[in-house]
């Protein structure tokens, strides 16, 4: 339904007494978002999220690239033609981006209004999409009357006025507080449900993808640097910012105290410490202490959490391994030969 | 004071308030739609037009810039070309009319500026023309700050209406320096000071009134 080939956007800021200077937000990136589904792309702030989303509806003009919009291609549409192509493409914001002097039902139907649309076919279709949104009782109000998640509630049912195909999420739940968050990605979801809206999001909260993304890509420097399935990413994540990312998500890093007392190279009388990642069947399967008896070595475990993400469980634990250099290695072997990641994080001297 | 006197300071009052809708009415006309040029030809708006916003720009600022008193003189012959006189209200009221047209670009464009961009650009990705987006995002957003700006604008016009009877204007500042000033009569030039107190007033309250109706935030 979307797709982005070799899309790039390179600003040029000119400074007085120096020579015009280019930025890169986006560099060759591609991308597809197969029909009905949700696709997000998640990255630090700066790393080109905002260019990405912006050049799928043709806010930002890409400098290089084509963009693909249900068989339409989109760079390529005189100015009336892509107004006609936008009403197709539904977009909120982090900051909602309300009009204030609009009432919540003039501003759901300012889509429709600018599409010409006779007054009570606007009614028909306005007052259901409030329904929708749990704010039919709110019709009269005005957007400084409501609550951040209420606004974007109303976004999103300005943003479905015009019954569209695809609707982009610009950090839409960036400036929510958890609770509320949680209730727009439920409204998120059971949009793209039942009415089969293929959603594109953007976010730098990991929360936002495990909670209702299908796939997810990870932006770093305008670059796409990662593409996956949701349950893939979090479980074995492919580039170092993936794994920052779930690490700090999972807020599983080793205890301060150990960091310290992490040498890089083995020594005399160190033990590995290492980061346990495994899902699937792993989860249930008693691997520690089927370690400690096939390879007889101790397991000292520093930390350990159980995640499920979507309908994957995943595992995750930070230990250390007690035994001869021997004994370690083969128990490492032991673990990647089921389907266990295996990280080394460092050595630590034993004190006894 | 005779029954003369009074009606000569009535006729003043409606001769003043005659200057000051005329100047406002017309200026504002003119003056919206040039402080909306302003703004959405502005580079990255819009209606980018960096050459015609800098032509704009530079005409809007020479406007702004000449004092009223010479303004009221040098276009002598253009008033006489309009109105066929060079004394009284209607006189008055041509470079009243000028001098207050770059004066609500100015504010228009100024309470453009106040409104997020966000606005804009969600407009754009619903697929609104530049002409939609200003008639259904930018002025309405803007209506409160125009109000403002109008109000300036009149209370502004009082006081240059004033400046005009210097000139042979009529109004309450003629009266004022005929009456009051040239014959020395302070009663005189007490009324006249009242009155354009209470009517500076009136008009800041009115203007107070609409701000307050059409802001929503």
């Amino acid at each position: 339904m979307i797709e982005l080939r070799n899309v790039s956007k390179t600003y040029f800021s000119s400074h007085k007494g120096s020579r015009t200077h280019a930025v890169h937000a986006l560099k060759n990136a591609s991308l597809t978002v197969p029909k009905g589904t949700i696709h997000g792309v998640i990255g630090l702030s700066g790393a080109g999220k905002s260019t990405l989303i912006r050049c799928v509806n043709l806010l930002e003009r890409p400098t290089s690239g084509s963009v693909i919009v249900d068989d339409q291609e989109m760079t390529r549409l005189s100015r009336s033609a892509l107004n006609r192509s936008r009403h197709r493409i539904g977009m909120i914001f982090q900051h909602f981006n309300l009009l204030t002097t609009r009432t919540v039902f003039d501003n759901v139907a300012l889509p429709l209004e600018l599409m010409g649309q006779k007054r009570h076919t606007v009614r028909d279709r306005v007052i259901p999409l409030l329904e929708m949104v749990g704010l039919a009782d709110k019709a009269n109000q005005y957007p400084a009357q409501l609550s951040g998640g209420q606004k974007q509630r109303v976004a999103i049912a300005r943003a479905l006025a015009s019954k569209p195909q695809v609707l982009l999420c610009d950090e839409a739940t960036s400036a929510l507080d958890p609770q509320t968050t949680s209730s727009i990605l439920e409204l998120l979801r059971d949009i793209n449900h039942q009415l089969g809206i293929t959603i594109l999001l953007i976010t730098h909260e990991m929360e936002v993808v495990k909670s209702i993304c299908h796939r997810v890509s990870l932006i770093s420097d305008g670059e796409l640097v990662e593409d996956s399935e949701v349950g893939d990413f979090f479980t074995a994540p492919r580039t170092q910012l993936g794994r920052e990312f779930l690490n700090d998500f999972l807020q599983l890093t080793p205890p301060k105290e150990l960091i310290e007392r992490l040498l890089d190279a083995p020594g005399d009388n160190t033990h590995p410490v290492v980061r346990l990642t495994f899902s699937g069947d792993a989860v249930s399967t008693p691997l520690i202490s089927r370690l400690a008896r096939e390879c007889e070595v101790d397991v000292s475990i520093l930390q350990a959490k159980v995640e499920s993400i979507q309908e994957r469980t995943l595992g995750l634990m930070i230990a250390e391994l007690l035994g001869t250099p021997t004994q370690t290695q083969q128990a490492m072997h032991y673990l990647e030969s089921h389907q266990l990641q295996v990280e080394v994080l460092g050595h630590v001297q034993r004190n006894d | 004071m005779s029954s003369a006197m009074i009606e000569l300071i009535l006729q003043a009052t409606l001769d003043t308030l005659y200057m000051v809708a005329i100047s406002g009415f017309i200026s504002t006309l003119v003056g919206l739609p040039l402080g909306v040029m302003l703004y959405v030809t502005r580079p990255r708006q819009i209606l980018a037009k960096p050459l015609l916003n800098q032509v704009l720009s530079i005409i809007t600022n020479i406007g702004r810039s000449i004092p009223f008193i010479i303004l009221m003189v040098a276009i002598i012959p253009f008033t006489r070309m309009l109105v066929g006189t060079s004394i009284g209200i209607n006189a008055a009221s041509v470079p009243l009319t000028i001098a207050a047209i770059p004066f609500v670009a100015r504010l228009v464009e100024a309470a453009l500026n106040e409104i997020s961009p966000g606005l804009v650009e969600a407009a754009q990705a619903m697929g609104a023309t530049p002409w939609q987006i200003i008639a259904k995002v930018l002025i309405p957003e803007a209506r409160g700050g125009i109000m403002t700006g109008l109000t300036i604008t009149v209370v502004t016009l009082v006081s240059y209406s004033a400046m005009a009877g210097a000139v042979g204007g009529g109004g309450l500042g003629d009266l004022g320096i005929r009456y009051g000033y040239n014959r020395f009569n302070p009663t005189i030039m007490m009324i006249t000071v009242v009155i354009l107190v209470v009517m500076v007033q009136g008009f800041q309250s009115l203007g107070d009134y609409l701000v307050r109706k059409s802001d929503r935030k």
